[in-house]
């Protein structure tokens, strides 16, 4: 699905990425970590277009930058860390901005656009939020209207940047299944970046950590959340305990 | 559940109000005339009215509504866009320099004595050089101030013209305080040509300013070129609001007042907003210049007097009565 290779930005002449390597498979879901500063959001901006790059990134097979916009917009769909929220705009409408690479530029959307939307708001439970304000809503609540707008691109690469951060820890969970879910039911490809070291091996197939513009380990939970690499690249003092359900990570004085 | 665009209901009374400010505006004068009869003539049928007051009705106050109708239809979707590139609810004509810069243009149009014709286009750059300015300088947050420095600078510019041609004043100053002329079909045949590409682009693009609300980050990630989307609605809304300025002066508080009260009353989607501010300002300004030619008749008020006179305290109370004001 997604195959970066040697991928460097820079940003105001400070080089960001110096070479990073990482593939996703399709259906993969795979989260970036890594201290503040490292890159990751940096490497999501790229993955989607809009940001200068050298190196290269396909997606399924075709540079990202060659894609034009509209194209690239139904390949990949994003979630931002902290998504603008126009005042005043209805769920519905918000959600049906993610059908813009479909409506041709001077049309208006199709019937099927609308049904998509329907269908999206119903699988994250929002339908009784359809014609609310989308600025009454609760931080989780939000987060699931930004979800349903980024599943409307019918995209098969989810980009999803911190979703976890606003949200107390039953909201995360919440968000996490819910995008475990989707994938699982539409076949999405999922690329994330999150804080939270424990939960992010819970979710992912596969962690990649990135610390100063590059990959410094890449693997299944258990082999990339190891004191070492952690103490190394977050100068973190942690303890990190094997549980049934994958390892935990605590941090420890 | 439909989308938020235009209602079919809101169309209908924003072209109800467009048709009844047109009977009124032609009806009521120094000389009142039977709105029915005006109707009658206006459609080109037998009316009763005798030859004076037919060439009162086609000659005279036809051609100052129609003008009315177009420039506030005008400055109120150019508002209306605005405030939607800029992503900032106060983003007007006038308070971002833009109509600043249409002035300066016209002003050093009339000091160099060229034909009316060329006025427009020496207005048109100086509102795309005051737009772009303000879209260079502008973050959304501080827009409205390098607005006010750049209607400022263009201001002094402006004033160092006339003083250095004293001869031109009145008629600068004239034009400056806002005036529909009564001259014919003239200003209304140069107008129309630039308001029809204005508004046709503006309106063609009303639902790529919605997606452009999230951002130009997001907006991208959607699809859209909005550097791309902004410079072409930039361009037109500034290219309608010179022609605008050209033949009516400055008119404060129309690109504000009209598109806001649409927002509060009609829904906050710029696919509503825009063709709803283009009805709803020019019946506003065709009303309020009904209003400056009659109420101290038989003289007449600068209409930017009026619009402001009447305008401020109306938006007002429509801000306080309004339930949700998402500004």
């Amino acid at each position: 699905m997604l195959a970066a290779t040697s991928v460097h930005v820079s940003l105001d002449g400070n080089a960001i990425l110096r070479g990073v390597d990482l593939a996703v498979a399709e259906g993969e879901w795979v989260t970036i970590i890594g201290p503040n500063g490292a890159g990751k959001s940096t490497f999501l901006r790229a993955v989607g277009g809009f940001l200068p790059y050298s190196g290269s990134i396909l997606l399924s097979g075709t540079e990202t930058g060659a894609h034009s916009r509209r194209q690239r917009a139904r390949i990949v769909a994003s979630v931002a860390q902290q998504p603008v929220v126009p005042p005043g705009i209805r769920v519905f409408d918000y959600v049906l901005l993610g059908r813009t690479p479909y409506i041709p530029l001077l049309g208006r959307e199709s019937l099927q656009d609308l049904s998509i939307v329907e269908e999206r708001l119903h699988a994250l439970d929002l339908l009784p939020f359809a014609s609310r304000r989308l600025d009454t809503l609760s931080g989780g609540e939000r987060q699931r209207v930004y979800l349903a707008r980024a599943l409307a691109q019918s995209a098969p690469l989810l980009l999803l940047d911190e979703p976890t951060s606003a949200l107390d820890i039953g909201h995360q969970q919440e968000v996490l299944e819910l995008v475990d879910g989707l994938r699982r039911a539409h076949g999405l490809t999922v690329l994330a970046t999150m804080h939270d070291l424990s939960l992010a091996g819970e979710y992912a197939d596969r962690l990649v950590l990135m610390s100063d513009g590059t990959v410094a380990a890449s693997g299944p939970p258990s082999a990339v959340l190891t004191e070492e690499l952690l103490r190394s690249h977050y100068r973190a003092n942690v303890r990190v305990i094997d549980a049934d359900f994958g390892p935990v990570v605590v941090p420890v004085r | 559940m439909r989308p938020a665009r235009l209602s079919r209901w809101w169309l209908a009374a924003g072209v109800a109000s467009v048709l009844a400010t047109l009977v009124l505006g032609v009806s009521l004068g120094p000389v009142s005339l039977p709105p029915a009869a005006v109707v009658l003539e206006l459609l080109g049928l037998e009316s009763g009215l005798d030859e004076r007051e037919a060439a009162i009705v086609t000659q005279i106050r036809l051609p100052r509504v129609l003008l009315g109708l177009l420039v506030g239809g005008m400055l109120a979707l150019a508002g209306g866009c605005f405030q939607g590139v800029f992503r900032n609810p106060l983003a007007d004509p006038y308070l971002i320099g833009i109509a600043a810069g249409a002035g300066l243009g016209a002003t050093a149009a009339i000091v160099l004595r060229l034909d009316n014709s060329i006025m427009p286009v020496f207005a048109f750059l100086g509102a795309l050089l005051a737009a772009v300015t303000a879209y260079a300088l502008g973050s959304a947050r501080n827009l409205i101030l390098a607005g006010v420095a750049i209607a400022s600078f263009l201001s002094a510019i402006q004033t160092y013209l006339l003083q250095r041609n004293v001869d031109t004043i009145l008629e600068v100053y004239s034009w400056l305080l806002g005036r529909l002329a009564t001259d014919g079909y003239g200003d209304v045949w140069q107008l129309v040509p630039y308001v029809a590409v204005a508004s046709i682009v503006v309106l063609a693009l009303r639902r790529e300013l919605d997606v452009l609300s999230v951002g130009d980050a997001e907006a991208a990630s959607l699809g859209l070129h909005p550097q791309r989307s902004r410079l072409i609605l930039l361009g037109a809304a500034a290219l309608g609001t010179a022609a605008a300025v050209a033949v009516s002066g400055l008119i404060a508080f129309v690109g504000i007042i009209v598109p806001h009260m649409v927002r509060m009353l009609a829904g906050t989607s710029y696919r509503t907003i825009l063709p709803l501010s283009l009805l709803f300002g020019g019946a506003f300004l065709a009303l309020a210049d009904l209003g400056a030619r009659t109420i101290i008749a038989p003289g007449e008020l600068p209409i930017g007097v009026v619009t402001a006179f009447f305008g401020a305290p109306f938006f007002i109370l429509v801000m306080r009565t309004s339930k949700a004001v998402p500004l």
